[in-house]
């Protein structure tokens, strides 16, 4: 079985978020990335895939050279090859079109996408990509299990769970729940060694185009003070929530 | 050339989030001077649309569709959005909807732009502000295409009454060839799930344990709301992972959050951000969910929550 990751490259949970050139940019000054949590999730999956079913791991990701050290991270946690298509993508489209034309020269029984990336927070990649591909798509993805050319995968749905099979190839959007939190991998000093050794290729992108683009950012408007009430002063808070801010 | 909006209904009623749709479809639908369209599957009586202002409701009422799959309810909503020369589709932000909107937007070359907050800053082109950064910060972003998708952050514009005349058709189902089964679908009856609650109550690791959730229950109860929890406590098993809200969790968009024994750490703060009210119970007033909040009460949470109860009891019975 062929695995592909697809890895998208952000910023730290804790990161404080700036922005600079007017309002045009992220700021980057001082801020550590990070391979995407939902990302991090798919790619443990695929390495017990690896380790229990004779998987082959890819990771790719689409960006440019500063991208490599979460590319290699992935690597030391246990992938077998990495690509980077050297592209500052504009939108999600023109990330899954760069990743559809790898996908169609490599055939991958398996393709794994986070549910969304905490920095754009799309949400699009893989299902745009699993249309552009024809493959089946299941995204918010918990639990995946493959045998014999089926995969049987439950989604989070609001309010409770949905269990579904089909047939490969396949493309998931994964989430938490996909493997337990204590089952993620902190490459060690034998992965780390080994993963300078193994292979991370730049692709040349294929022509693309986006459908949006940014032109500012901006962060939300500060908040006023709380307002306190003393924990034997109940009331108040309940007229407060009634006649001030009428949510209750 | 009118706008489509796809309208979701659980267990026979729309979701709150088909009238808020409606609302935001009938507010562009009048500044470009078109017909607000939707499409409902499997409902029956769609007649309260027309309260909310849509002109026209397209029903597409087929035993095939009466399991949710992505790919089958991105084909038939393609097909009328072609018939219909559809410019604009507007989508909630339900899990399914986010299913469906990169298989619609692919299948017809259309712009999308996801956590839409607000009506669009200009038609043509079409430019909108969309959080990022897990609600960290906004965006503003443009489309120019000729067909573009918006996908509406739940409870970020809110339902107006606007009657019109509305007019209902049938459309027959168009069968995609998919081969995904749906197998089972386990739903948490009776309770009010975190995406569509109104109100949102929330324990953090301060309740000290699972035997103490009555506490949190019993508040949510009281408010008709949605019992959450940070990830901690999702972690260590006191509650289901499906309730843990936050940046890794799930998001959390409701007009009160009220936050117990939680210290507001800034991944979970990223969560429940755009919640429009937040009240926090908790006894460190170093706690940093104080400079996120908008009202807080510095205590001990087995004293104030019980009082809360109590109060909020007789305010509900008075
Ligand atoms: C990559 C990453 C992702 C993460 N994602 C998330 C996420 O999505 N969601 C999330 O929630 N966390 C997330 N976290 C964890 C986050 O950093 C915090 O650790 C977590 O939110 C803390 O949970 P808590 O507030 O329940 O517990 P604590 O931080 O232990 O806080 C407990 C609070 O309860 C108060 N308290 C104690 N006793 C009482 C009492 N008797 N009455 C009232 N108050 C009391 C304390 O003063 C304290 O403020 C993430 C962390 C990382 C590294
Ligand atoms: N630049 C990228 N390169 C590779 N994969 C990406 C990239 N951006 C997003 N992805 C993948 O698509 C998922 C969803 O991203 P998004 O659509 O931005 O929310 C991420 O979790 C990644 O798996």
């Amino acid at each position: 079985m062929k695995i592909l990751v697809c890895i998208s490259h952000v910023p730290d949970t804790t990161s404080k978020i700036n922005f600079v050139e007017g309002d045009t940019l992220f700021d980057k000054n001082g801020v550590q990335f990070v391979i995407n949590p939902n990302d991090e999730f798919g790619l443990t999956r695929a390495v017990w895939f690896q380790q229990k079913q004779q998987a082959e791991v890819t990771v790719i990701t689409v960006g440019d050279a500063s991208c490599e050290p979460t590319l290699r991270k992935c690597l030391a946690i246990g992938a077998n090859r990495a690509f980077r298509v050297d592209l500052q993508p504009s939108d999600g489209f023109e990330v899954a079109q760069q990743l559809s034309a790898h996908c169609k020269e490599e055939n991958y029984d398996l393709i794994i996408a986070g549910r969304e990336s905490i920095d754009y927070n799309g949400a699009m990649v893989p299902g745009m990509l699993s249309a552009l591909l024809g493959y089946n798509f299941v995204t918010n993805c918990m639990a995946l299990e493959i045998a014999g050319g089926t995969a049987k995968a439950s989604r989070e749905i609001d309010g409770g769970i949905e269990t579904v099979s089909c047939e490969l190839p396949l493309v998931i959007g994964a989430q938490k729940g996909l493997v337990e939190e204590k089952d993620l991998i902190i490459p060690n000093m034998r992965g780390i060694m080994q993963a300078r050794q193994k292979s991370l290729s730049v692709l040349t992108p294929v022509e693309s185009d986006a459908k949006s683009s940014i032109s500012k950012y901006e962060k939300p408007a500060p908040k006023g003070e709380v307002k306190l009430v003393e924990p034997d002063q109940i009331d108040q808070l309940i007229d407060l929530l009634h006649y001030e801010a009428k949510v209750i | 050339m009118g706008i489509l909006i796809y309208t979701e209904s659980e267990n026979g009623k729309f979701k709150k989030s088909a009238y808020e749709l409606a609302s935001y479809g009938r507010a562009i639908a009048d500044q470009l001077g078109v017909e607000l369209i939707a499409v409902s599957f499997n409902h029956e009586d769609a007649t309260q649309l027309g309260s909310y202002g849509v002109d026209q409701v397209i029903q597409i009422n087929d035993p095939s569709l009466e399991s949710f799959t992505a790919q089958q309810y991105a084909s038939n909503l393609a097909t009328i959005a072609q018939t219909k020369e559809i410019k604009l589709i507007v989508l909630s932000s339900s899990a399914n909807a986010k299913y469906i909107a990169p298989l619609l937007a692919v299948s017809l070359s259309a712009g999308y732009a996801s956590n839409v907050v607000g009506l669009p800053e200009s038609l043509e082109p079409l430019t909108v502000k969309r959080s990022c950064f897990t609600n960290k910060a906004f965006n503003t972003c443009t489309l120019d295409n000729k067909v573009n998708i918006i996908g509406l952050s739940n409870n970020s514009y809110g339902s107006f009454e606007n009657p019109k005349e509305v007019n209902f058709s049938q459309a027959s189902a168009v069968i995609a060839e998919t081969t995904i089964k749906v197998e089972q679908v386990e739903k948490s009856s009776g309770e009010v799930s975190i995406a569509d609650a109104d109100i949102v109550v929330s324990g953090g690791r301060g309740l000290k344990g699972p035997e103490h959730w009555h506490l949190i229950e019993n508040l949510a109860t009281t408010l008709g709301a949605a019992t959450a929890c940070s990830k901690p406590v999702s972690d260590m098993g006191w509650r289901p992972h499906s309730e843990h809200v936050g940046q890794t969790g799930k998001p959390v968009a409701s007009n009160l959050y009220i936050a117990i024994g939680v210290s507001g750490a800034i991944q979970h703060l990223a969560g429940i951000n755009s919640s429009k009210v937040k009240v926090v119970i908790n006894n460190d007033p170093e706690a940093p969910f104080f400079k996120a909040a908008d009202y807080g009460v510095i205590g001990d949470a087995f004293e104030v929550v019980p009082e809360l109860i109590e109060k909020l009891k007789a305010f509900k019975s008075s």
